[in-house]
């Protein structure tokens, strides 16, 4: 290795400067700026956030300095690593600093770790570059590192491949990797967005004592502002490849000077604040870096914007001590002392409320259509009237409508009780069998996916259903809309238990039965029009003339009449949801199941669609079963929630109650995993950290499936403990609806 | 493991006994041994005839069901029969092997070697000026029949002969028949022979295994682990050949196992043009001669060769690839 060079930088890391300084970095893809004069800076010991939304350049950004951006992207701009220029500089030099003064977190663990070689091999391999040790040492420091980082049995794990490592784990062996030999930065490119919320806590944690053993300064680039809020010293927030706003991380979040900062925290649904807030969704989508807006690349979603905005790209500029915003209006913004309502009470006056293209799209469509649709859900007129102001006669109930229940009963203002069921599910079950062999296959067991669950859902209600990857949810979802016998238990849609269905009627519940995807790329037929996709579902239910209905459905879900000659590859990701939604409302169901409907989205364009369906819930009586692992969006939009662990229900109850004061020791650690995006309160909480990762559903633990994780468990004796183990907990009551499948179920707050 | 390679050899030997039958079937229904005795000059009596063929197990009177499990019978205790003058079957074959065996080791070994490198070094500089010259080459090498460019090789050796006045080229046969000179000089003209045929077929390779592996190794070279190993300080370099080409081989490591044993019978036309007395030259003469073991005798070996090359093939990607190592 290059001795000599590396030692003079470590002579020099003494310094009070900068460990890394970036300055008017570019990046452009074959003539597409990517990043745009990107300058920012870290002491050592210091963390720094980058959010930004996808798009963003935040990544571009980060590969720029590592030097690792494919061979056609232009680089310019200077990256000082301990005073050292690294961009143009030869690759012999840039490798002998890669991996040993400054190193890298890749997202997605399971990608970025050759297949091939050992977990352990693969680690000694970045001390062996850096360092002279014989192999037998390289692979001991592997273990030291898997030991350090908390992976079980590092010895013993150092010789597994990356496949057989959990998602956490990978990802907890490229820490290890990066921090191999002591560097002095660590760029971490969104480390825990494929994790799951209780193992990212872990990951995060993992970090932190990597930073306290290195002393390294890091690079924290993610989407999630609640990550930031509990992690970065400083955070730096990027739009359209440049800074938009940086500084401390309570004046940015605080003091927020630059509109899109404002409207990016006002679209996060929060875990901490009830659901009647409604979201700011900030007003269209971030523009291609292929097609800038003349001006500040924010001012046309801006609502704050003045016609000098569109003249001229402001530069970010000093507005406080340590403070950055790149806007006109930014000492206005600071010294007006607006506050965020303030702000976010200016869409309203642009007459475009938050969930704006629905309401606009109705108008569009005349009232009368809006009309029409309620009579066709026999909706209650007074509810349609309350929104669009138009008078709504009670209309005849369809014939096709399955068990429909008197109107009197569908207000969504009555109490729970008295609202009519549309869906129940009682005992259900799903395993699927475990086959092994190719010639001669036989069962070796069972993945208990659905292991009896129950729960009911009413007339213009949302449930959540909320649980890590793999605890069954998306697996009970699809039990439900299979229509069919469940393999054990019951399920009645619409009070028809499903097993006793004949094809006519199936079909008959399935037009009130409808489901949004979470993928609405993967979901829509790419080869098919917007008109095909929505018109789709009442060919298949033998409609006619469906011209008028599916412009309707459009501006039902805020697209225009013209979308419906356009690919679904013509759209953003928010819009094509939209278009997923219209078909879904295409044959006026009563009852929407949705999976992860929104966690294919960026912030501000979810916020957007968790408006529409809160709207559309409310003006069209829907019910909602809204499966999701994101518990701040579910706290946003659910009335009842039941959170599920290993194909079990854990706890189940009203959303308010659960997220107050939930009982169930799995509910307290996912929420207490959960961040939010508030530097204050994140840092004052408590974090209940989760050991290990969730256990095979092939073979859950005995008794109680959570006690292998389980902090209570834990934390009792003997005969206590027995119980546990042996003694399978059902859900037991903890006041009102709200109960928890715990023998020892305490509530406590957490968030 | 070795339970699956078990179950695996089981399914293969019924593959065969299929594979074997079926071929037997065809070869005595087509292929008439009668007529090579009928068309002698002067035609033997038929009751010779008969004889004859009663004693290879040819007779064409004999059903053929009766024929089939002779043959079959003698099949398993290992005796491959005769040919329709006389020959021990298994005794050709040996021979025979010798020759293909000699002949392709060398070729596909080179060719597949040099095609990964090719196709590795186009793929890493894609669109360069190496991986156009490649793509263009190995096109033209592929839409040109193998009987044409061996004859074009011929010609251009002797070309090269006639310029160098050595023989620096043999075009024909294994070895020059009654050479005198020690093992150096016997070694050296099985060389000046082996030349030509080695070439033919190695063109053939890596032309195949270039375009393979450039595609390959374009699926890696933008995988995440290439930046997560350059990263950790590795040059570009050895990134690419110790995690890129490491991963991207595994295909073509389990494609050469499967080219070997087609080879074994497949390697006719080589062989004829450069007068090499093979396996594949042998089934080509043995169903022009009509000869019934001969060409069931070889459809067997064929059928055993490449299903053993595809159980090499599985093993080579267990060992080089652990996740397709399932307990």
């Amino acid at each position: 290795m290059s001795g000599p060079v590396l030692e003079a930088c470590e002579t020099e890391a003494g310094a009070t400067g900068p460990v890394l300084d970036v300055r008017d970095l570019e990046v452009s893809f074959g003539g597409v700026r990517a990043v745009r004069g990107l300058g920012y800076h870290v002491q050592a010991g210091e963390v720094l956030g980058i959010v930004g939304e996808s798009g963003a350049g935040k990544s571009a950004a980060s590969l720029a300095v590592m030097g690792l951006l494919p061979r056609h992207a232009k680089v310019s701009g200077s990256v000082l690593l301990h005073g050292r220029q690294l961009l143009g500089a030869p690759e012999k030099e840039l490798a002998a600093f890669r991996g040993r003064t400054i190193s890298m977190v890749f997202q997605d663990p399971l990608s970025a770790m050759t297949p091939v070689y050992r977990v352990g091999d693969q680690i000694a391999e970045a001390v062996r570059v850096h360092q002279r040790v014989d192999r037998r040492r390289a692979v001991e420091r592997a273990v030291e590192l898997l030991d350090l980082v908390g992976i079980p049995n590092p010895s013993q794990r150092a010789r597994a491949f990356p496949h057989e490592f959990s998602g956490g784990m990978r990802q907890r062996a490229m820490i290890a990797m990066a921090i191999a030999n002591d560097p002095d930065v660590i760029i971490c490119d969104e480390p825990t967005t494929a994790l799951d919320v209780t193992i990212q806590a872990q990951v995060l944690e993992v970090l932190k004592k990597a930073q306290r053993e290195t002393g390294a300064a890091i690079v924290l680039i993610t989407h999630d502002l609640g990550v930031v809020a509990g992690f970065a010293d400083r955070v730096l927030v990027m739009y359209a490849g440049r800074e938009a706003e940086s500084g401390s991380v309570r004046d940015v979040y605080r003091h927020s000077r630059m509109p899109y900062t404002i409207g990016l925290l006002g679209s996060v649904p929060r875990l901490d604040m009830g659901r009647r807030l409604p979201l700011t969704p900030i007003e269209g989508a971030p523009p291609r870096p292929s097609r800038l807006p003349p001006g500040c690349p924010f001012e046309p979603r801006c609502p704050m914007a003045v016609p000098a905005c569109s003249l001229s790209e402001p530069p970010a500029v000093e507005v406080g001590p340590g403070h950055r915003a790149a806007c006109l209006r930014a000492r206005e913004i600071g010294q007006a002392g607006v506050t965020m309502p303030g702000i976010l009470a200016k869409p309203e006056a642009r007459a475009v409320p938050p969930a704006g293209p629905v309401e606009s799209g109705a108008g569009t469509a005349g009232p009368g259509a809006v009309a029409e649709r309620e009579t066709g859900t026999d909706g209650p007129g007074a509810v349609v009237e309350r929104e669009t102001g138009t008078a709504v006669p009670g209309g005849p109930v369809p014939a096709e409508a399955v068990a429909g229940p008197g109107a009197a009963a569908r207000s969504p203002e009555s109490p729970r009780e008295s609202r009519a069921v549309v869906l129940e599910v009682s005992d259900l079950v799903k395993h699927h069998p475990l086959m092994k062999g190719a010639v001669f296959r036989r069962r070796v067991g069972t993945v208990r996916a659905v292991d009896g669950i129950g729960f009911d859902l009413r007339e213009g209600e949302t449930l959540g259903l909320v649980g890590e990857s793999g605890c069954g949810k998306t697996t009970a979802l699809m039990e439900i809309l299979e229509l069919g016998r469940p393999e054990r238990g019951r399920v009645a849609v619409f009070g028809r238990d499903t097993a006793t269905l004949s094809p006519r009627e199936r079909l008959a519940v399935r037009r009130h039965l409808q489901v949004v995807f979470q993928d609405p790329l993967a979901s829509l037929d790419p080869r098919m029009t917007v008109h095909d996709i929505v018109a789709e579902p009442l060919l298949a239910h033998g409609h006619r003339d469906m011209g008028a209905r599916v412009r309707r459905l459009l501006a039902l879900v805020g697209l225009d009449a013209a979308d419906a000659a356009r690919y679904p590859q013509d759209f953003s990701g928010g819009q094509r949801q939209r278009v997923a939604i219209a078909r879904a409302l295409a044959l006026e169901p009563r009852l929407l199941v949705l999976d992860e409907p929104v966690s294919a989205l960026d912030v501000s364009i979810q916020a957007g669609v968790l408006n529409l369906l809160e709207d559309l819930r409310r003006r069209l009586g829907l019910s909602y079963l809204f499966v999701a692992h994101d518990l701040a969006v579910v706290r946003h939009i659910a009335d009842r929630v039941a959170v599920m662990y290993l194909g079990r229900i854990a706890e189940i109850g009203q959303v308010e109650q659960v997220y107050a004061s939930p009982a169930h020791p799995y509910t307290q650690a996912l929420l207490s995993a959960v961040p939010i995006p508030d530097p204050d309160k994140e840092r004052a909480r408590r974090r209940i950290l989760l050991e290990g990762d969730l256990p095979s559903p092939a073979n859950p633990p005995s008794g109680c499936r959570f006690r292998t994780r389980c902090p209570k468990f834990a934390a009792l004796t003997g005969a206590l403990r027995a119980r546990c183990a042996e003694e399978e907990p059902e859900i037991r009551p903890m006041g009102g609806d709200h109960g928890a499948a715990c023998h020892y179920a305490e509530k406590l707050g957490v968030v | 493991m070795a339970g699956f390679l078990l179950r695996r050899l089981v399914n293969y030997a019924v593959l065969i006994a299929v594979a074997a039958s079926l071929a037997y079937m065809l070869a005595a229904t087509a292929l008439d041994p009668r007529s090579n005795y009928e068309g002698r000059n002067p035609r033997p009596p038929a009751a010779v005839i008969d004889a004859q063929l009663a004693m290879y197990n040819l007779d064409d009177r004999t059903p053929l069901f009766e024929r089939y499990l002779t043959w079959a019978g003698g099949v398993v205790r290992g005796d491959l029969g005769r040919t329709w003058n006389g020959d021990l079957v298994a005794d050709r074959l040996g021979r025979r092997l010798g020759v293909t065996l000699r002949l392709i080791v060398l070729g596909v070994v080179l060719g597949s070697v040099a095609g990964v490198l090719v196709g590795a070094c186009a793929g890493v500089r894609q669109y360069g000026w190496f991986d156009r010259l490649s793509t263009v080459a190995a096109f033209v090498v592929l839409a040109i029949p193998t009987v044409v460019l061996a004859n074009m090789l011929i010609i251009c050796a002797i070309w090269v002969n006639d310029h160098l006045g050595a023989q620096i080229f043999l075009v024909s046969g294994e070895a020059t028949p009654g050479l005198e000179g020690g093992a150096g000089e016997g070694l050296l003209d099985r060389v000046k022979h082996l030349a030509l045929p080695t070439l033919s077929l190695a063109a053939g390779q890596i032309a195949v295994y270039s375009r393979y592996q450039r595609n390959m190794m374009l699926d890696v070279l933008e995988a995440d682990f290439i930046r997560t190993a350059m990263a950790k300080g590795l040059r570009r370099r050895t990134a690419l050949l110790k995690h890129a080409l490491r991963t991207a081989l595994i295909p073509a490591v389990t494609y050469f196992a499967f080219t070997f044993g087609s080879l074994l019978v497949g390697a006719t036309i080589t062989e004829s043009v450069f007068g090499w007395h093979g396996m594949g030259e042998e089934l080509v003469a043995s169903i022009r001669t009509n000869d019934v073991n001969s060409v069931a005798a070889i459809s067997c070996f064929a059928a055993l060769a490449v299903l053993l090359a595809s159980l090499a093939s599985d093993v080579l990607h267990a060992v080089l690839d652990p996740r397709v190592r399932v307990g």
